[in-house]
C-alpha cells in the first residue's frame, strides 16, 4: 500500500462518485420540490443504458446515444409524473409507493424489449485508452466521467442560482406552499424537476453501463446506492448531493478495497446514522 | 352479528378452507401456498408498522433475513435445531429479530414519513451488505443451503407435515397480532397513526409505543425468517435485497393495510401470481404492476376496500337515480321507495 495505491483509489473513487452525482442529483432535486422518494430513479438509469444501446446497434454512434437516451428517458419521467403522480395531489407515501409499481413494470418492459442478457456499452476508441500522468496509467473513460459530471454540475449550479426557473425551484424546495402563494406554478415545477432527474439518471445510466455494463437487476443496485449520496449529502441541494457522491464514491471504494467483507456496510451504517441524527443530511437546508 | 364478528367468521372459515383443501391438492399448490404463507407473517408484521401505526417500513426484509441466517448458520454448522431444539430456534428467530429491531428501533423510530422510509431503507441495506459480503459467515453470494428439515416424532420433511407447522404458526401469529392491535396498546397506536401530536398532548408517550410496536414487529419477522429458511431450503441475500422490502411493502398496501388479513391477500396474490401465472405467460408482471397501479390510484384501501367501495358506489349512484326519478316525476307521489 504505498502512495500509488492511495492515488488509484482516490482516482476510482472520485470517478464513480462522479457518476454517481448524475444519478444522485435529480433524486435529490426530486426529493426537496416534491418531497417524494423516486423509487423508480433506479429504473431510469437502467432504462438509459439499454435506450442507448438501441441507438449504438442501430447508428454506431455512441455520441448520438447519450442525448437521445437522456430525453427519452426525461418524457417518461415527464409523463410519469404527470399522468400518474400529480392526480395522487400531495399524499407523499402513496406517490412512492406508486413510483414502486413503475420500477416493476419497468423492469419488465426491460425484460421483454432487450431481454435478460448482460450488455456493454462501448465508448468510442479515443475514450477507452489511458493517460500517463505523473507516472500513474489512468483510464481515460474514468477522467471523462469527471469532467462530464463537472460540466453537469457546473450546468445545474448556474440555472439553479442564476435563472428565473432555479429561483422557483428553489423557492419551492424551501417552502412549497409559499411558493405557490406568491404565484409559482409548484405543480408545473414538479414535473419540470422529475424530468430533469429522469434525464440525470438516464445520462448517468448511458455513461456508467460502459463499467458497471446493463443488465437485468441494476435498477435495484444503484438504486440504495443513489439514496446513500442523496442523504449524506442532504435533500434537495446540489451542493449536497456532489459532495454526498464524492464521499459515498470514495467510501465505496476504500470499504471494497481495504475492508472486503464489512464493505457495503461501512457505506450504508454511516448513512443509517447521519439519518438519525440530522435527517436533513450533511448539508441539507433545515 | 356485529359486522365485525362476520369478518372474523369469514376469516375463520377461509383459514379452516386452507386447512382443509390445500393438504389434498398437488404438491405444487402445498409449496406454493406454505411460501405464501411464512411470507404472509412478514407482511403482517409489516402491516403493524404501516397500516397501524403509520411507519412505512423499507426495510422489513432485515428481520426476515437475520431469521433465516440464524436458522441456516445454526443447522450447517452446529447441527442445532434439527430435533426437538427446533422449539429453541423458533424461540431464538424471535428474540434476534426483536433484538435487531430494538438496536435499528433507536435509530429509526424518531423519524417519520418519507425520513422513517429511508432510514429503514439505510438499515436494511445494512444487514443485505453483510449478508452479501461477509463471506466468512453467510457464504457470500451463493448463500446457505439446509439440507435437512428439522425431525423431532413429526417429519418436517414431509410437505404436508411442514404446512401444517407453517399453517400453525401462521394462525397463531394472526391470532397474537389480532389482540395486539385489539388491545389498548393497539388503540393508541392507531391514535398515534392519525394524529400524533393528539396523542402526545393527552400524555402518552408516543415514542415509547411506536419503539415497541418497532420491536414487535421485527420479532414476527425473525419468525417467519426462521420458518422461511426451512420452507426455502436455501438463504441467500435475495432474502435481504432491497426488492424484498419493497415485496412486503407492496403486498401489504395491494391486500389493504391496516387489517392484517389484507396484507395476507395481497401476499397470496403476489406470491400466486409470481409462481403460477408466470409458468402461464411471460408477461405476468405486467398483471402484478398494473394491478398494483390501479389499487394506488383508485383504491387507496387495499383490495380488502374493493366490496366496501363497489357498495359507495351502488348506494351513490342509487342516491343519484332517486334524485333524477324525483326530478322526473314531479307532484307524482311515490310509495316504493
Amino acid at each position: 500500500m504505498d502512495a500509488r495505491f492511495w492515488l488509484i483509489q482516490v482516482f476510482n473513487g472520485v470517478s464513480y462518485g462522479a457518476l454517481l452525482f448524475l444519478v444522485g442529483s435529480g433524486l435529490s432535486l426530486i426529493f426537496g420540490v416534491m418531497r417524494i422518494v423516486n423509487l423508480s430513479h433506479g429504473s431510469y438509469f437502467l432504462l438509459g443504458g439499454y435506450v442507448a444501446l438501441s441507438v449504438i446497434w442501430t447508428t454506431g454512434s455512441w455520441v448520438l446515444s447519450l442525448p437521445i437516451a437522456a430525453l427519452a428517458i426525461a418524457m417518461i419521467g415527464l409523463l410519469m409524473e404527470r399522468i400518474f403522480l400529480r392526480p395522487l395531489g400531495f399524499d407523499p407515501l402513496r406517490q412512492v409507493l406508486l413510483t414502486v409499481g413503475f420500477a416493476f413494470l419497468f423492469q419488465q418492459a426491460a425484460l421483454d424489449i432487450w431481454t435478460g442478457n448482460n450488455f456493454d456499452i462501448n465508448p468510442p476508441d479515443v475514450l477507452t485508452q489511458s493517460v500517463a500522468i505523473g507516472g500513474i496509467y489512468l483510464p481515460l473513460y474514468r477522467v471523462f466521467m469527471i469532467a462530464v459530471a463537472l460540466i453537469i454540475g457546473t450546468i445545474l449550479w448556474l440555472a439553479m442560482e442564476k435563472t428565473r426557473m432555479g429561483a422557483a425551484v428553489r423557492a419551492t424546495v424551501d417552502d412549497a406552499q409559499m411558493a405557490r402563494g406568491v404565484g409559482i406554478d409548484t405543480s408545473r415545477i414538479s414535473m419540470f424537476v422529475f424530468g430533469l432527474g429522469a434525464f440525470l439518471a438516464a445520462l448517468g445510466g448511458v455513461i456508467g453501463g460502459a463499467f458497471l455494463g446493463i443488465y437485468p437487476g441494476l435498477d435495484f443496485e444503484i438504486l440504495p446506492i443513489a439514496f446513500a449520496v442523496v442523504i449524506i449529502g442532504g435533500m434537495g441541494s446540489l451542493g449536497g448531493a456532489a459532495i454526498g457522491a464524492l464521499l459515498v464514491g470514495l467510501a465505496d471504494n476504500f470499504g471494497k478495497a481495504l475492508f472486503p467483507e464489512v464493505s457495503y456496510f461501512t457505506l450504508y451504517a454511516p448513512m443509517a446514522l447521519i439519518l438519525a441524527i440530522k435527517p436533513t443530511g450533511l448539508f441539507g437546508r433545515e | 352479528m356485529t359486522p365485525q364478528q362476520i369478518k372474523i367468521l369469514v376469516v375463520v372459515a377461509a383459514l379452516a378452507a386452507i386447512a382443509i383443501i390445500v393438504p389434498n391438492t398437488n404438491s405444487f399448490v402445498i409449496l406454493l401456498v406454505t411460501r405464501a404463507l411464512t411470507f404472509s407473517i412478514l407482511v403482517m408484521s409489516l402491516d403493524i408498522l404501516l397500516g397501524f401505526t403509520g411507519l412505512p417500513s423499507l426495510g422489513q426484509a432485515a428481520y426476515l433475513g437475520v431469521g433465516a441466517y440464524m436458522t441456516a448458520i445454526l443447522a450447517t454448522r452446529y447441527q442445532f435445531g434439527l430435533g426437538y431444539d427446533f422449539c429453541l430456534v423458533i424461540l431464538f428467530g424471535l428474540l434476534i429479530g426483536a433484538a435487531l429491531a430494538a438496536v435499528f428501533g433507536l435509530l429509526a423510530v424518531r423519524a417519520t414519513g418519507v425520513y422513517f422510509l429511508m432510514i429503514t431503507l439505510a438499515l436494511g441495506q445494512c444487514v443485505w451488505g453483510l449478508a452479501y459480503r461477509w463471506n466468512s459467515l453467510t457464504n457470500g453470494d451463493n448463500g446457505i443451503n439446509l439440507r435437512v428439515r428439522p425431525q423431532f416424532g413429526i417429519d418436517l420433511a414431509n410437505e404436508v407435515t411442514f404446512f401444517y407447522l407453517v399453517f400453525g404458526f401462521f394462525a397463531l401469529s394472526l391470532l397474537a397480532m389480532y389482540v395486539l392491535v385489539r388491545s389498548p396498546f393497539g388503540r393508541s397506536l392507531t391514535g398515534i397513526c392519525e394524529r400524533e401530536l393528539r396523542m402526545r398532548i393527552l400524555g402518552y408517550n408516543t415514542w415509547l409505543h411506536k419503539y415497541i410496536a418497532f420491536v414487535i414487529a421485527g420479532a414476527f419477522g425473525g419468525l417467519s425468517g426462521v420458518l422461511w429458511a426451512h420452507t426455502a431450503g436455501i438463504v441467500s441475500p435475495e432474502n435481504v435485497v432491497l426488492t424484498t422490502s419493497v415485496d412486503a411493502l407492496l403486498m401489504d398496501v395491494l391486500g389493504g393495510a391496516g387489517t392484517l388479513v389484507g396484507g395476507v391477500i395481497g401476499a397470496f396474490i403476489v406470491i400466486g401470481l409470481r409462481e403460477y401465472l408466470s409458468t402461464l405467460v411471460p408477461w405476468w408482471q405486467y398483471v402484478l404492476g398494473g394491478v398494483y397501479v390501479l389499487t394506488i390510484l383508485y383504491l387507496p384501501t387495499g383490495l380488502i376496500g374493493l366490496p366496501e367501495r363497489i357498495r359507495q358506489l351502488r348506494a351513490g349512484s342509487n342516491a343519484a337515480n332517486a334524485v333524477l326519478n324525483v326530478g322526473a316525476k314531479t307532484g307524482r307521489k311515490r310509495y316504493d321507495m
